[in-house]
């Protein structure tokens, strides 16, 4: 038995490593997506057996007999000792949203290796370890939140830094969400039919709980459910009505203007009627088809279409600019390293624990298993063919608006696509064209469809899959936003409250109505550039929502050096400090090259310059009509400029701030003081 | 005849529980729970009817941040 273990753990690990070995060296034909799962599977196993351990046991020596908060402050609200299945459930189904769907699938541009070894490498040793430090950290402080943490560990500085740091990837976070849902609804009446009604489903849902069944939370879910398959069929029946077809086939401004009434109404109307019912039945979808896709991909294990490398990792990518190097990095941040994860680990989850012990297997492990989840993704959009996907996720100011302009420009990358294929896709999943659906939710959705079709039902069956998985992407993006939007108004109030203080009352409705008003302008002004924005507007959002996240996990990661430094371990420090170093590098690289870049695809600066260079000589740019149009874009170009700086300058000042405060500490002049509550032992027995 | 019934009477508490956990994963506020609590720990409070802790519990989930991720 001795001898087994490790033997165990050897044949894991050699698995692994075969695995690596034949993506890395497979060259021409399809390689299947089984590699890809053994791969990334065989490295959780191991890096959660061996490098988590580190955590556990050589920094914070989670100990079983501790009691944890959840026992010694409970109340029956909050704080509810738990076991740790369920809590494993409740902290993934918080921090499993639509970014490891997204950023996987926009990844895809540079083939599918760069994206994988980011994903399982930076889950590793990034993103599960941000994780479960900052879970250790609540644990021991009472369940404090990570802005509280930032303040007491770190200084006041950093603390009210991380404070509209937060505020700012909010605004960011949701107007590339919304743009997402909206590129995915454009001229699509079955889709937005079908996303439309889950609106009335959950405000039925509401009144159903509140006032006919109070407390039949899953009756009311399982109703919900029923009525979403219903809505699915409800708008393929629209769909097909020429005569009403066209009243929902609605264009990318209309969408957007649609989706900001929709995030005010959230914000503004009580919780019970559109909210909490929506999360449960999202939380419920979520779930369900994450299990159903691993099942569908282990079933039929597709090969990959796209090649390991492509040869966009130069910097000329169509779906986003930018070389393999900061990109992929930045790209990817939810399912390798995603800083909104920390806002979860210090937020509910900490309150939950039963044992100090069940740390591990939560933060850890439900990390793993997001980051699987982005793997699944990855997978979902390299089974189409690369002309396909390209075709689907390129905007037209690159490929064009038809079908042969589109087959001609792909084809000349190197990738065969015919007009015909393309054509034929759209009506194979009853799309009038699948052409410029960036933002990714569209490619993934006909990965998934290919997937379920296969396992499930023939070709017909496409159009259905295709459409119910839009629906369950924008039921997850729409349940972000929402809840986001209604978090915005609160943090917008606590800080506006200082300059005038009745603003600040959160059920005064005055204050309540402005305060939503403004956080919905503010996303909503930069949803409605990205509309109007003839690259897709995906290219120049989406990297700033890469920066933002990456910089609250800079922010959380130094929290977690703090914490282990005063808690005289820095020694250990190594695990927060690795992440932080590539972290700081890659966004610090990124929004350089997003400000500065001489390219004007590339750097905002010089996308401007360029505007302003052709309005000097009496033309207009590709895509813009007029004068004054050319002017907003060249404002917006500077405006996005303006927030990649900002979030740079946070970081410096957060990553300044706890510098200052580790050398202090580790030279002596500023005591270890450990700031966590004293041991209590647990009264709670073993079951 | 008597066997079915007696199937379904050992199944529901183990019914009962699969759907408990089901509720929390989902988020929703139990309300035995709280009643336990307060049973347990403060039995000279009375404790908020279900209306009003329900009404608590979501009032509280939807005005900070961390309950939902990107």
């Amino acid at each position: 038995m001795r001898i087994l273990k490790p033997l165990g753990w050897a044949l894991v690990a050699i698995a692994g490593a075969v695995a690596f070995g034949f993506l890395a060296l497979s060259r021409g034909e399809p390689v299947s997506a089984g590699w890809l799962l053994t791969a990334a599977v065989c490295t959780y196993l191991v890096a959660y057996r061996f490098y988590s351990r580190i955590i556990a046991s050589k920094i914070f020596a989670l100990d079983a007999t501790r009691a944890t908060p959840a026992e010694r402050l409970s109340d029956g609200r909050d704080f509810v000792p738990t076991n740790k299945w369920i809590v494993f459930g409740h902290h993934f189904a918080a921090i499993a949203g639509p970014g490891p769907l997204v950023g996987p699938t926009l990844a895809a541009q540079f083939g599918f290796l760069p994206g994988l070894l980011w994903i399982i490498v930076g889950v590793a040793v990034g993103g599960a370890v941000q994780d479960f430090v900052i879970l250790c950290s609540s644990i021991r402080r009472d369940g404090k939140s990570l802005g509280q943490m930032a303040k007491e560990e770190i200084g006041p500085v950093a603390g009210f830094t991380a404070l509209v740091a937060v505020l700012g990837i909010m605004i960011v976070l949701i107007s590339v969400l919304a743009l997402v849902v909206v590129n995915a609804l454009k001229s699509s009446p079955w889709g937005t039919v079908t996303i439309g009604l889950t609106i009335p489903i959950a405000l039925l849902m509401g009144v159903y709980l509140r006032f006919l069944r109070p407390g039949r939370v899953l009756e009311t879910t399982a109703i919900g459910l029923v009525l979403l398959v219903l809505s699915l069929y409800a708008g393929r029946w629209v769909a097909e009505q020429p005569s009403i077809a066209p009243l929902f086939t609605l264009s990318g401004t209309t969408l957007a203007l649609s989706i900001m009434v929709y995030g005010f109404a959230a914000s503004v109307l009580p919780v019970w009627l559109l909210l909490a019912p929506r999360d449960y039945l999202s939380a419920f979808v979520k779930i369900g088809v994450v299990i159903a896709l691993a099942v569908g991909i282990l079933v039929i294990l597709p090969p990959l279409q796209m090649p390991p490398l492509t040869r966009f990792i130069d910097g000329t990518g169509p779906v986003f600019a930018g070389k393999i190097f900061p990109f992929v990095f930045i790209t990817i941040a939810c399912g390798a390293i995603s800083g909104f994860h920390s806002l979860i680990a210090s937020g509910t989850t900490p309150k939950l624990l039963l044992r100090e012990t069940d740390a591990r297997f939560i933060g850890y492990g439900a990390m793993l298993t997001e980051s699987l989840v982005a793997v699944m993704a990855l997978i979902a959009a390299c089974i189409l063919s690369p002309g396909v996907y390209f075709a689907i996720n390129a905007p037209p100011g690159i490929i064009g608006t038809t079908v042969e302009s589109a087959s001609a420009v792909i084809n000349n990358w190197g990738f065969i696509v015919t007009p015909a294929e393309l054509t034929a896709l759209a009506q194979q999943v009853q799309e009038t064209s699948l052409l410029s659906r960036t933002g990714g939710a569209p490619s993934l959705a006909v990965g998934m469809a290919h997937i379920f079709a296969n396992v499930l039902g023939g070709g017909g069956a496409m159009a259905l899959w295709y459409h119910f998985a839009i629906m369950f992407e924008a039921l997850f993006i729409l349940t972000t936003l929402d809840a986001g939007t209604r978090v915005g108004r609160f943090m917008l109030q606590d800080l506006g409250k200082n300059v005038w203080e009745p603003f600040g009352r959160v059920s005064w409705y005055p204050a309540v109505l402005l305060a939503s008003a403004m956080f919905v302008s503010m996303w909503g002004y930069f949803l409605y550039q990205g509309v109007l924005d003839p690259l897709g507007g995906i290219n120049s959002l989406w990297p700033l929502f890469g920066i933002a996240n990456q910089l609250l996990a800079a922010v959380a990661l130094c929290v977690g050096t703090t914490v282990i430094i005063k808690m005289g371990k820095a020694r250990y420090a190594f695990t927060t400090l690795v992440p932080l170093a590539w972290l700081v590098t890659v966004t610090m690289t990124a929004g350089w090259l997003k400000i500065f870049s001489p390219d004007p695809r590339l750097g905002f600066l010089a996308h401007a310059r360029t505007v302003a260079d052709k309005l000097a000589a009496g033309a207009l740019p590709a895509g813009v009509k007029t004068a004054a149009d050319a002017a907003r874009v060249m404002f917006n170009d500077r405006l996005d400029a303006a927030v990649a700086g900002f979030f740079m300058v946070s970081v410096i000042v957060i990553l300044t701030d706890s510098l200052w405060g580790w050398v202090a500490v580790l030279r002596g002049t500023r005591a270890t003081n450990n700031t966590e509550v004293p041991y209590t032992a647990t009264a709670i027995t073993a079951d | 005849m008597t066997t079915p019934p007696t199937v379904i009477n050992t199944l529901r508490p183990t019914l009962a529980r699969a759907l408990a956990v089901v509720r929390r994963i989902i988020g929703a506020p139990d309300y035995a729970l709280y009643l336990e609590h307060m049973q347990l720990r403060h039995p000279e409070c009375a404790p908020l009817s279900m209306r009003d802790f329900e009404r608590e519990r979501l009032h509280d989930r939807y005005s900070r941040p961390g309950s939902r991720c990107c």
